[in-house]
């Protein structure tokens, strides 16, 4: 349950009412936050939080040695305190990579938590977000610990698990808002729990299991694959500040990787 | 994010993957394997089914903002968007350049998801800062670099300049094949375009890094100055080739790709090198590298000669 003031997110549709996820086309945060609508601004706010919350809360965990009710106070300090000081609207995309500059503002923010022992008390802070620590907290049990001099790729790995995980829950509220949450469950089957688990189901297992031709497996994967592709770089274009940040960004998560 | 949802690594590396990889459903070819990147796009070895044959497909990066536009299956693909991409411009300006030595193009357009492609020959082969590593000898070097110039030659007599010319973008195939490749940032000669700064440093001609508007066929003789110099051969002649090519001024250098040419093949067969201010002492010895055999051959007879003369003269002396 919510709380006043709180903010859920778990869903990509919850932002607000009117905001409908896609295919329509998202302005960047960048025009949120430095908007003189306080809404606006706080939309933008939002966004960011949705895309790094993970990645900030696991770097805490990681590279602060933070233990997990810590950590969780810190990543809810560190959004409340970037919406009441307007961090995001400082960022000048000329200096740094959003990355990079929301990195540098979280190490700050850390440092003046350990001198002003911040944290007033375990559970102290104000809860500005509703978010799935639980679920952060079983992805870092499941995965190897970074190495110190690791940790700059490490959050953007991160970032880029997180950017693809809001992609995927685009995709799938699309479908299932669509009726069509049995293609979604078809594309988990093969490209999510067949990838984890290392041994992809056949076309036509697929085919069998769902009830459906091979060719339409083949033509619903096709198709889901090319809106995943859309909505992932939707969400992509979103949080970059410009043209020339979008394209870099989309080559540090696309490229490089053996198909 | 939804509760209890989690991506393992290996599904991240997956959907990676499978978000990148060039959508050719429905085409006429099929993806193999990755061969490399480049700044704007991707190439693939892929299979063309309709002639059966492996070809190599150049696609064009999803960031890339004529490919971004296009990738949204709401609005689909839009040619029109992507007329212009770089990968069609390249496609375009192969298709003028029939040569042995330049990489045909066989086919170009728009794939599903949006991004422009080129379809091109597959080259099987070695790029040839793999093959100078690999040992390569000094003759076998200059024979190469000569037919890159030739073929830089021909480009430019068709108005085409390359502009990206290194040893990574010279294939060698496995029949001696040399072939120049990477047309991606070709420009016809008489159209300048202002303000842009591409190519390689370490190739790139002056002017080119100044983005200057007029380039011409000097920035290429500078870059083919550096692969020559990159091609590691000693001597004085190979030397002042490479001086006279990479010269700051480019009213300095060579003048076109065959001028640069005809010099490394005045050297291969030892006639005067233009690009040496030669004295007596190295015209003598380049006369005797030219007529190196004959010399030989006069020598020969001539101490055959004064052996059989002084034979003769002790039989003489040895009768009297």
């Amino acid at each position: 349950m919510l709380q006043d003031g709180e903010r859920d997110m778990s869903g990509p549709g919850r932002e607000t009412a009117g905001d409908h996820a896609f295919p329509q086309t998202r302005h960047s945060v960048f025009e949120r936050v430095r908007s003189a609508d306080e809404a606006l601004r706080r939309l933008g706010w939002e966004a960011l939080a949705q895309s790094y919350w993970k990645p900030v809360y696991k770097l805490l965990r990681m590279r602060w040695k933070a233990d997990p009710e810590l950590a969780e106070d810190w990543t809810q300090g560190f959004f409340a305190h970037a919406l009441e000081q307007g961090t995001f609207e400082r960022f000048d995309p000329a200096q740094a990579r959003l990355r990079t500059y929301l990195r540098l503002c979280l190490d700050g923010f850390v440092a003046n938590q350990r001198a002003f022992q911040g944290r007033a008390k375990r559970g102290g802070a104000a809860r500005v977000l509703s978010l799935d620590f639980e679920a952060a907290e079983g992805e870092l049990a499941a995965s190897t610990p970074p190495a110190t001099e690791d940790l700059e790729a490490y959050f953007q790995r991160e970032w880029m698990r997180s950017l693809f995980e809001l992609a995927l829950a685009d995709l799938r509220q699309e479908l299932e808002q669509a009726g069509k949450g049995q293609e979604y469950l078809l594309f988990a089957r093969c490209d999510l729990e067949g990838a984890e688990s290392g041994r992809r189901p056949s076309y036509g297992e697929l085919a069998q299991e769902f009830g459906i031709t091979l060719g339409q497996v083949t033509s619903r994967l096709h198709a889901l694959r090319a809106k995943l592709r859309a909505r992932l770089l939707a969400r992509l274009r979103e949080t970059c500040a410009d043209e020339d940040e979008f394209r870099a960004e989309a080559r540090a998560i696309l490229g490089g990787v053996e198909p | 994010m939804n509760r209890g949802f989690s991506l393992g690594d290996r599904t991240l590396d997956h959907l990676r993957a499978l978000v990148d990889a060039p959508d050719v459903e429905g085409t006429r070819y099929e993806l193999i394997e990755l061969v490399g990147r480049g700044g704007m796009g991707s190439v693939w070895r892929a299979r063309d089914r309709l002639l059966e044959r492996d070809v190599a497909l150049k696609v064009l990066n999803l960031a890339e903002p004529e490919a971004a536009a296009a990738a949204d299956p709401a609005q689909g693909p839009r040619p029109a968007e992507v007329r212009g991409a770089r990968i069609v411009q390249e496609a375009q300006v192969l298709a003028r350049l029939e040569h042995p030595g330049i990489v045909p193009v066989h086919d170009a357009g728009v794939l599903p998801d949006g991004r422009a492609f080129a379809c091109m020959k597959f080259v099987r082969g070695k790029r040839l800062d793999e093959l100078v590593s690999a040992g390569l000898s000094e003759s076998e070097r200059l024979s190469i670099f000569s037919r890159i110039a030739e073929s830089v030659a021909f480009a430019h007599s068709r108005g085409v300049l390359h502009l990206d010319l290194k040893p990574a973008n010279i294939m060698v195939g496995e029949f001696g094949e040399v072939l120049v490749l990477d047309w991606g940032l070709a420009r016809l000669e008489h159209r300048p375009q202002k303000g842009v700064r591409a190519g390689t440093l370490g190739f790139m001609a002056p002017e080119q890094e100044r983005a200057a508007a007029d380039l011409d066929a000097r920035a290429d003789v500078f870059a083919l100055g550096r692969v020559l110099a990159s091609l590691e051969l000693g001597g004085r002649e190979i030397a002042a080739i490479v001086a006279r090519a990479t010269r700051e001024r480019r009213e300095e250098r060579y003048g076109s790709a065959m001028e640069l040419h005809s010099d490394v093949q005045a050297f291969l067969s030892n006639e005067r090198v233009r690009a040496l201010r030669e004295g007596p002492a190295a015209r003598l010895a380049r006369f005797g590298r030219k007529y190196r055999a004959a010399l030989w051959l006069v020598g020969a007879y001539a101490l055959m000669r004064v052996g059989f003369e002084l034979f003769r003269l002790w039989r003489e002396s040895g009768n009297s």
